[in-house]
């Protein structure tokens, strides 16, 4: 059975982590690091470790923003923006609990109006963030404003051909 | 020129005033759009965050359809330029991923169509010295800094779009029509992104600090060139340190005396009309 260093190397298929030697430069350009519950690097050296579960329960592999400045200032190419996408995978995948519930209910809600219309209707998807994340209040004196403002349609163009778009989906098993 | 258009979801809904002044100013540079036809989202963060294939799927099914169009393909919203990017990269460099998307998609990819961003066209393609001459009101007195964000420039090898530690051409745009861009550190600083409604403190606190640092600098608007940066800048910065944020080509309409910005500017979160009633530039 693969370890998990090579289940994720493998995912990545590009510089593998070890090639990581803990600069910290990802660490240190990393704007949501105060967020986080490991940083970056620490994340690398914990996959190599094996702390599976560690990694995949923690909050950092949800609020890493890709942003895509690590990668970018990385001195050994390490692709760890697409590391946490991995990683983001691998823990829906195992069904393991969620530590940033909110975050993956968005990216939910994000794309099953997509499925549903090919394309984001915003209130649309906001209604069904509000419903599966229970976050029902916040942002309704701004949302109140933004459609007196016209800027939230309720109605807006679809994808016509959308047996294409549900196509997608399908066979990606989104 | 003849270009193809991508708005993505973004400037049909609350990035409008963005499709509206790109349409204006594409237009008053004799570039004509024509939209792509029946394109479909680009899945943004939420695709590639949660799953890599429909992260490409997604974007190379609207790229088929943009080559149906003559020309490149105009992509105004960060987000979709660098998602149809990336997938464009990983087509190019993968072909067993290619037969699997084009399979999935049901149409050819047949890479004939360059992805490019208006700051591209208008800066290298059009050029300052043709905006310049045709500028009607100086913006004398807006004192913008540059917010280039993350998605234009990151990662550069498939952005490709300018420096990505210390871009230079939405500055020398800016300048090229009067106003005076202020340098400043965080031209490339993240605002956070798609975290706004799941983890919205962090981006509050991004956003705070890029204003802050924008005073800092002596600027008194943020100009951006990505819907998703706008609005975090435009409805989440705290009261005491928020400045008025632009769509780089409101500005550029605004300069060049076209049809628009007041309506544009009136649906900002953050009014910017005060700033520029109290600088004789509305």
């Amino acid at each position: 059975m693969a370890t998990f260093l090579e289940e994720v190397n493998e995912k990545i298929n590009g510089v593998p982590i070890q090639a990581c030697y803990h600069c910290r430069k990802c660490t240190a350009g990393c704007p949501v690091a105060f967020a986080m519950e490991h940083n970056p690097n620490k994340i690398i050296k914990m996959i190599q470790m094996g702390m599976r579960d560690e990694v995949l329960n923690s909050s950092t592999i949800w609020l890493c923003a890709s942003c895509e400045t690590c990668v970018t200032r990385c001195p050994n190419n390490v692709d760890i923006a697409r590391m946490m996408d991995v990683l983001r995978e691998i823990a829906i995948e195992s069904k393991v609990p969620v530590k940033e519930k909110r975050i993956l209910k968005f990216h939910e809600a994000f794309l099953s109006n997509i499925k549903s219309g090919g394309r984001i209707n915003e209130p649309m998807m906001l209604v069904n963030y509000k419903l599966r994340s229970g976050d029902y209040f916040s942002d309704m004196a701004m949302g109140m404003s933004m459609f007196m403002k016209g800027k939230i349609k309720l109605i807006s163009p679809r994808t016509k051909d959308m047996k294409s778009v549900r196509a997608i989906f399908k066979s990606t098993g989104a | 020129m003849k270009v193809s258009y991508y708005p993505g979801c973004s400037l049909h809904a609350t990035g409008k005033e963005y499709d509206l002044s790109v349409k204006a100013v594409s237009s008053a540079l004799d570039i004509d759009l024509q939209e792509v036809d029946d394109w479909s989202c680009c899945g943004a963060s939420s695709a590639h965050m949660t799953n890599f294939k429909l992260s490409v799927a997604l974007p190379a099914r609207s790229l088929i359809a943009a080559e149906k169009n003559p020309g490149d393909v105009m992509v105004p919203c960060a987000a979709c330029f660098n998602r149809l990017k990336t997938a464009q990269h990983h087509l190019r460099r993968d072909e067993s991923l290619k037969k699997e998307v084009e399979e999935i998609v049901g149409g050819t990819f047949h890479d004939t169509v360059e992805i490019r961003h208006p700051l591209d066209i208008f800066y290298n393609d059009i050029g300052t010295d043709t905006i310049r001459d045709k500028v009607q009101k100086k913006l004398a007195g807006l004192k913008p800094v540059s917010y280039y964000g993350c998605l234009l420039l990151r990662p550069p090898e498939i952005c490709q779009l300018d420096n990505y530690e210390n871009p230079v051409i939405m500055d020398n745009l800016l300048n090229s029509i009067g106003a005076e861009s202020m340098p400043w550190s965080y031209k490339t600083d993240c605002c956070g992104g798609s975290l706004t409604l799941g983890k919205t403190d962090v981006v509050v606190r991004l956003v705070d600090k890029l204003m802050t640092m924008a005073r800092e600098a002596g600027a008194n608007c943020l100009v951006t060139a990505c819907p998703v940066c706008f609005a975090n800048l435009d409805m989440r910065a705290s009261e005491n340190v928020r400045l008025p944020t632009f769509y780089f080509t409101e500005i550029l309409a605004l300069a060049l005396g076209l049809e628009g910005p007041e309506s544009w500017f009136r649906s900002h979160n953050t009014d910017p009309r005060p700033l520029l009633k109290s600088l004789n530039l509305l």
